[in-house]
């Protein structure tokens, strides 16, 4: 018996069958320009001549870091049609969405629409990456759910997008990256945060997203293994900003979900910010609580790419510190760290925990699902 | 719980002020800091007055944090019990943007270190502060301290001017292990670059809790730049990290290394096995749970009992009373932690000091 | 034992690879310079289709900075985290003992040699004049 079937004999398998909601699905541009319908002129042929101009080393890169297959993902998930990976919605369909009996999955598209430096094209392209997520996914698929771009770095243009959106049965929460140009707790990103309360809609925070600064405190690591580390360090720090400069005390029904970060560091971080908050609170008055009670108030967490610890028994460990009924399921289809759902989250569960897991936390976690 | 007998591995004696080291300074720099009146290189990364700076009843009025040595004998050496502990001192030098200027101040440190603390007790060893702002320049210090033998580690802080793993940095781990010494990185940022990855926080508290990315970047470059394959004798240890974030970063570590190897193949083992061997953890502040018996799991998460080190960060505000290890310390693991991890990693308290 | 033919040779020319279904077991059939190489297809970490992966060579390393490339072609990458298999063993390069997938001895033989002898076609006759790949299951 292979390292892998004796897991899967210690596991067991579940007894029941449900679908389970995937929180995070990757959909791709057929091509370059197929945002263009969705944009005005000017835009058009802004982008033909300066192209995105995001904070990066390279003109048409995303960014400095080479990943470690083409468009970071699986190698099997190219359509045969030679599309890009999560560009066609049958591919799609066949083999995830049905191969899975996945319930919903939440659409996370990054298409580098605010990942620009030029705030003004950024908006344009946010809300025709809204557009297109419908006409091209969710108009055409009624498991898929859309998650509605804004530029974080004008608030009062991103506001306006949200209060446009949020009641679109279209679209099941708001999509920022988790790296922005200032912490994201900060006064200048409250109406984001006002706006995502008052229509009762959730943000998701997905690992990357425009940055003007080094990956590390150090400076600039060389290599992509460093870099897929420091995706962690990005979650990190949005959870302290919003904690400690009082997002959650100003706005207590927030909910917010940090995406493909994994998990491990979350305990470590509560602990850490209690510890040291009881010192220095005084610095931080807007956070009036430990921090580690915003964490099981306003924080949930996708579980991809899952933790793989030495011992089975501490990944269970890891989800009753953080909670049960924050931890929702994701593959990152069709990324290559993708999690499967039958070999991903290997670990005793009751049937409760599993439908928590795989279902229910994120069927009242996000907006318009049923 | 309290423990006596142990030995030390990170505290702070504190300059008060740059007067205390004009003695050791050269004719130049002596007039350069007099004649154009400059003071005041305390370091952001420890902010004089802030909590974490000093436990309130070690205060001593407006004093720097642990610039008195009757304090800090009565407090850390006499207080705790502690059979030597070893000064790490965090001060202009080591964060410096001239490198001149760095190495001058941290020659000065080194000196008023040996002439004030080392020579007046017994129990006090220290680690040589280097200008890494210039490695060579780093490395001429550790050269010139390196044959006093109560300087038993090289620190720096944790975040400098480039990643820890580049070869720019290289003659520096050549000197260490030329030395049997170990690099010790310490809590705090040189600020060449914003404090997170998203940017400047508003708040000092968020500065120290991110210092967690600076620990976690620089370990894992050391490992990807091949630091340990090249220098298989260096130990590194890491001062003033917390603790309990370091299974989860080894299980990531090693589970993106599985995918990635070939990016980087001079790594040829799991980044886990390289950690257990290479790097050791002072162990306050821990940052652990209230529940002991989740502290003991995360501890044990570890995977080895070698790399803990014990400390109390004197005059840093990390525990009240003499409450210096939280509870849940696997029992096995106290007295390693006291003494045979800390004798192992700085082979040099072994020796008899004449 | 019995001799399984899983494919013709002309299916699975150098350089290119095939998943195959053989008594009920998924087998990746890499071609790799005229060289046949099969493995088990399921990556023992989280079941990815191996017979979907790239094939690479051996990276490897004794100075940091410099690179080491040999074997070309006999390694798969799994399709989904990129774990490195050695064709030729069925093993993890990352962990050899712990993860490895179950490799299968190959051969090529001609038509004529097996229409002589017992053997099983799963899904097609034999011709004499061609090769084909065959398994002892």
């Amino acid at each position: 018996m292979n390292a892998l079937e004796q897991i899967i004999e210690h596991t067991g398998e579940p007894q029941t069958n449900f679908r389970f909601i995937d929180c995070d699905i990757h959909p791709a541009l057929k091509h370059k320009k197929a945002l263009y319908p969705y944009i005005e002129q000017r835009w058009r042929d802004h982008l033909d001549t300066y192209g995105g101009l995001a904070h990066s080393v390279y003109a048409t890169r995303g960014g400095p870091y080479p990943r470690f297959t083409p468009e970071t993902a699986r190698r099997d998930a190219w359509p045969p049609n030679g599309s890009p990976p999560g560009s066609d919605l049958e591919f799609m369909q066949t083999q995830h969405l049905d191969a899975h009996d996945i319930r919903f999955g939440i659409l996370q598209p990054i298409v580098g629409a605010n990942n620009t430096r030029n705030t003004d094209l950024s908006a344009a392209l946010c809300t025709a990456t809204n557009d297109w997520q419908i006409d091209e996914f969710t108009s055409r698929e009624k498991r898929l759910k859309a998650s509605i771009h804004i530029c974080a770095e004008d608030a009062e243009l991103a506001v306006a997008e949200i209060d446009r959106r949020a009641q679109n049965r279209n679209f099941a929460q708001i999509q920022l990256g988790s790296r922005s140009v200032e912490p994201i707790g900060r006064k200048r990103y409250w109406p984001i945060f006002e706006a995502a309360q008052r229509n009762d809609i959730p943000i998701g925070f997905h690992v990357g997203g425009p940055s003007p600064y080094a990956p590390s405190p150090s400076g600039w690591p060389d290599y992509y293994i460093e870099d897929h580390q420091v995706l962690t360090h990005s979650a990190h720090a949005q959870v302290t900003s919003m904690i400690l400069e009082g997002v959650f005390e100003v706005y207590p029904k927030v909910r917010v979900v940090m995406i493909e970060a994994g998990f491990a560091w979350v305990p470590s971080l509560g602990w850490r910010l209690d510890n040291h908050w009881r010192k220095m609170r005084n610095e931080t008055p807007l956070c009036k609580r430990p921090p580690s009670e915003y964490l099981k108030q306003n924080v949930w967490f996708t579980t991809q790419p899952a933790e793989e610890p030495e011992h089975r028994e501490d990944l269970r460990l890891l989800f009753d510190l953080i909670g049960f009924d924050r931890m929702m399921f994701a593959t990152d289809y069709p990324h290559w760290d993708y999690d499967d759902p039958k070999r991903a989250i290997l670990m005793p569960m009751s049937e409760a925990e599993r439908r928590m897991l795989f279902h229910d936390n994120a069927f009242s976690f996000y907006a318009n699902l049923d | 719980m309290s423990i006596t007998d142990a030995i030390d591995c990170d505290i702070h004696p504190g300059v008060p002020t740059i007067k205390v080291l004009l003695p050791y300074m050269s004719d130049y720099w002596r007039e350069a800091f007099i004649a154009r009146g400059q003071d005041g290189f305390q370091p952001a990364s420890y902010l004089p007055n802030s909590p974490i700076s000093c436990r309130p009843d070690w205060r001593d009025g407006d004093a720097i944090a642990g610039s008195n040595f009757d304090l800090l004998q009565k407090h850390a050496l006499d207080g705790f019990g502690s059979r030597f502990a070893i000064c790490n001192v965090l001060y202009g030098g080591s964060f410096s943007i001239s490198e001149t200027m760095a190495a001058a101040i941290c020659a000065a440190v080194n000196d008023w270190v040996k002439a004030e603390w080392l020579a007046r007790d017994p129990r006090l060893r220290a680690s040589i502060v280097v200008p890494t702002q210039n490695p060579r320049l780093a490395v001429e210090e550790i050269e010139r301290i390196a044959g006093d033998r109560r300087f038993v580690q090289i620190l720096m802080p944790v975040a400098l001017d480039m990643m820890l793993g580049k070869e720019h940095y290289w003659p520096i781990f050549e000197a260490a292990v030329r030395h049997s010494l170990p690099i010790g990185l310490h809590a705090g940022s040189l600020y060449r670059y914003a404090p997170t990855t998203n940017g400047w926080p508003s708040h000092f508290l968020q500065d120290y809790v991110g210092n967690n990315h600076a620990f976690e970047s620089q370990l894992l470059s050391l490992i990807s730049q091949g630091v340990f394959v090249k220098f298989p004798d260096l130990k590194v240890v890491l001062i003033e990290s917390g603790v309990t974030w370091l299974p989860g970063f080894l299980w990531r570590s090693r589970k993106t290394w599985r995918a990635v190897r070939p990016e980087v193949p001079w790594v040829n083992e799991s980044p886990i096995d390289i950690v257990r061997r290479h790097v050791r953890l002072t162990a306050q502040p821990m940052d652990g749970p209230a529940d002991p018996a989740v502290l003991e799991r995360v501890i044990n998460q570890i995977g080895s009992d070698d790399m803990l080190l014990f400390a109390s960060d004197y005059p840093h505000w990390q525990f009240d009373g003499d409450r210096v290890l939280p509870d849940g310390i696997p029992s096995r693991l106290i007295e390693k932690m006291a003494r045979d991890n800390p004798l192992a990693t700085y082979p040099r308290l072994q020796e008899t000091i004449q | 034992m019995a001799k399984h033919v899983i494919a013709t040779l002309a299916e699975i020319p150098p350089g290119s690879q095939k998943l195959v279904n053989v008594k009920g077991r998924a087998i990746a059939v890499f071609n790799v310079a005229g060289e046949l190489f099969g493995i088990s297809d399921a990556c023992p970490h989280q079941g990815g289709s191996l017979a979907a992966g790239a094939t690479v060579g051996l990276t490897t390393s004794v100075k940091p900075g410099e690179y080491c490339h040999s074997r070309p072609g006999e390694f798969v990458r799994c399709p989904w985290h990129s774990w490195e298999f050695d064709l030729r063993t069925g093993q993890s390069w990352c962990d050899p003992r712990k993860f490895r997938t179950r490799p299968y001895d190959l051969s090529v033989e001609l038509g004529d040699t097996l229409i002589a002898g017992p053997y099983v076609a799963e899904t097609f006759g034999v011709s004499v004049e061609d090769q084909y790949i065959v398994v002892e299951l």
